[in-house]
């Protein structure tokens, strides 16, 4: 409740201040000077670590990131021990949750590269059904070519890109 | 709402405010959309566009603005008569101004009414049939010079090539800058930007309702992609789809009162339509493949772009329910469908020897036209007339907007200096 009632507040006092231009008394012509008719908006969110080893660079949870092949969605062999242990650690954690987040290179449309990036996403949340973990623990998701972790226009780059990215709650991921 | 805030939290949340005051301030004055006519029409339309009578009473002018929207259009020359007024209540001379090259002349007229308030009175003339195409008055207050320049051009464009203007929209589009997103709001001359939404993370597929009140777009503010309705004029957001897994590209009906949108929550990206409330989520389509990018046609039909062929190909359903049809049949990847207002054309995107350029296809003869020689473009958006499609290319490594006619021959860039820019939305015409 308090995470929703901020940003309505500062909208409220973004509108009042906003309300100070000239009125527009009788006039067929919107006024729009300054700005007029759009209320500027702060979005947010906030979270903590819970456990500690999801963050330890010694444990190998720490290492979150799943790489694919061009135009693939196939998880590679070398992937596969990454996959197993975040499996483990579902199995054996039960109430815990996992987000995981498709990623694509930044060649073609958005929303198309945001449906690729789901089909990586799913790909690891198969894997990981199929080593026991439970649907509810794994919510599957795309962030398409948003989040790029390189940003050069290079192949080398462009391979970064094309992965799933694993996040806990538990870790303050989200 | 209220009661149970601390004085903490009061105190937080205008400190907040403040910072965001301050920060629109500084960034407000660098995010001036600038645009660039980079090619016009074969043949242009002389016009002359003399300052109106009195017109030096304003504390800003209205006639700059006209000149500006129509030269910056692609379809009109200004002929320049010097520094004269020509009354709105005097019949100008229309022999004489052709011999000087015009076909078309603006006189006009700005009369204090005395409350501080004024009338605008003009008259377009044609200078070939010596007759005069219409007049109007309009009430303004001294700071509405531009939105008054606005309608003008409107009156002055419609009278002269049969279709409406498009100088009283707005458009909507993101800016990246480092690592923030702001989704912004701007005339559509790029001036008077606002911000609505300002984000640490991504922003993207803003999408306009039918009155230009609101905006739907994807929000990654929580990690995921959620879709929200926001009213811009009161800053009040609502989540209109955030189920389990990816929730994207809305596209509104054209009543306003539905929305189609692409959700995981069944497996795969599928098309889905709500209300714009969110409410009473129904399936649009079935495929074993991707389906994205819903557009939704004055007709009925929505135009979405699929994989259920191999390739990614554009394909139309009617939103009443009924199979899906193939549209585009040409190349590997034609995405991104968006058709123009009086459906006869569609605009989309499509992969040209390893390019994305923009295209247009005339649905009834099924002929493919190829506007652009960019190789990055995106996000085609048609003028609310059909006239002109905005999209986001790159030029320097860098994110721009730009905007072709429908016939590609006017050319115009729009930037930002110091930010990228893209996911343009052109509004619909103000009501």
């Amino acid at each position: 409740m308090k995470k929703l009632a901020l940003p309505l507040l500062l909208s409220t006092l973004l509108a009042a201040c906003s309300s100070t231009g000239p009125e527009a008394t009788g006039a067929k012509v919107e006024d729009r000077s300054s700005g007029a008719g759009v209320a500027t908006v702060t979005a947010g969110s906030t979270s903590g670590v819970r456990i500690p080893a999801l963050v330890d660079p010694n444990n190998i949870l720490s290492k979150r990131s799943i790489y694919f092949d061009y135009d693939s969605y196939v998880i590679k062999a070398e992937a596969k021990p990454l996959v197993e242990a975040h499996a483990r650690f579902l199995v054996q954690n039960p109430n815990e949750t996992m987000r995981i987040q498709g990623n694509t290179d930044e060649r073609g449309s958005r929303e198309y590269n945001l449906a690729l990036g789901q089909k990586r996403a799913d790909a690891v949340k198969q894997a990981l059904l199929l080593l026991g973990a439970k649907e509810a623990q794994i919510e599957s998701v795309s962030l398409g070519e948003e989040k790029p972790r390189c940003e050069e226009a290079a192949e080398a780059c462009y391979a970064q890109n094309r992965r799933g990215d694993i996040l806990y709650s538990a870790a303050g991921d989200y | 709402m209220l009661r149970g805030h601390t004085l903490t939290q009061m105190l937080a949340a205008f400190r907040l405010f403040v910072a965001a005051a301050l920060a629109s301030l500084s960034l407000g004055a660098q995010a001036q959309l600038s645009i660039e006519i980079t090619g016009a029409g074969a043949s242009r339309f002389p016009v002359v566009i003399p300052i109106f009578e009195n017109e030096s009473q304003l504390p800003r002018g209205v006639t700059d603005i006209v000149r500006a929207d129509l030269e910056r259009s692609g379809l009109f020359t200004l002929v320049d008569i010097g520094p004269q007024a020509l009354s709105e209540s005097t019949p100008p001379d229309l022999a004489g101004l052709r011999g000087r090259g015009a076909d078309a002349v603006l006189t006009g007229t700005i009369a204090a009414q005395g409350d501080g308030r004024y009338q605008v009175r003009f008259r377009l003339f044609d200078t070939q049939k010596q007759a005069e195409l219409g007049a109007m008055a309009l009430p303004m207050a001294p700071a509405q010079n531009r939105a008054v320049g606005h309608r003008i051009a409107d009156f002055v464009y419609e009278k002269l090539t049969g279709q409406p203007g498009y100088f009283s929209t707005r458009i909507a589009y993101v800016i990246k800058s480092g690592p923030n997103y702001e989704l912004q709001v701007a005339d559509a001359d790029g001036v008077n930007a606002a911000t609505a939404l300002r984000s640490r993370e991504p922003i993207i597929s803003p999408a306009w309702s039918p009155d230009g009140q609101r905006l739907a777009y994807v929000s990654f503010e929580q990690k995921k992609p959620i879709v929200y309705v926001h009213t811009l004029a009161t800053g009040q957001r609502r989540v209109v789809a955030n189920f389990k897994g990816s929730n994207s590209a809305p596209a509104w009906s054209p009543d306003g009162s539905q929305l189609a949108v692409v959700l995981t929550k069944d497996g795969q990206s599928q098309l889905y339509a709500l209300n714009a409330d969110g409410s009473g989520v129904r399936r649009l389509a079935s495929s074993s493949g991707i389906d994205t990018e819903p557009s939704w046609a004055a007709d009925g039909n929505i135009y979405f772009t699929s994989d259920r062929g191999g390739s990614a190909q554009i394909y139309r359903v009617p939103a009443g329910g009924g199979s899906a049809q193939r549209v585009t049949f040409e190349g590997g990847y034609n995405v991104t469908p968006r058709p123009s207002p009086d459906g006869r054309q569609l605009a989309f995107i499509t992969r040209n020897n390893g390019r994305f350029q923009v295209a247009v296809l005339d649905l009834a003869s099924k002929q493919t036209t190829i506007l652009t020689d960019s190789a990055r473009d995106e996000s085609p958006s048609f003028a609310p007339n059909g006239r002109m499609i905005l999209y986001a290319t790159e030029t320097g490594g860098r994110g721009v907007l730009a905007a072709v006619s429908s016939d590609g021959r006017i050319k115009q860039r729009l930037t930002v200096q110091a930010a990228d820019v893209r996911e343009p939305a052109w509004g619909p015409q103000p009501r």
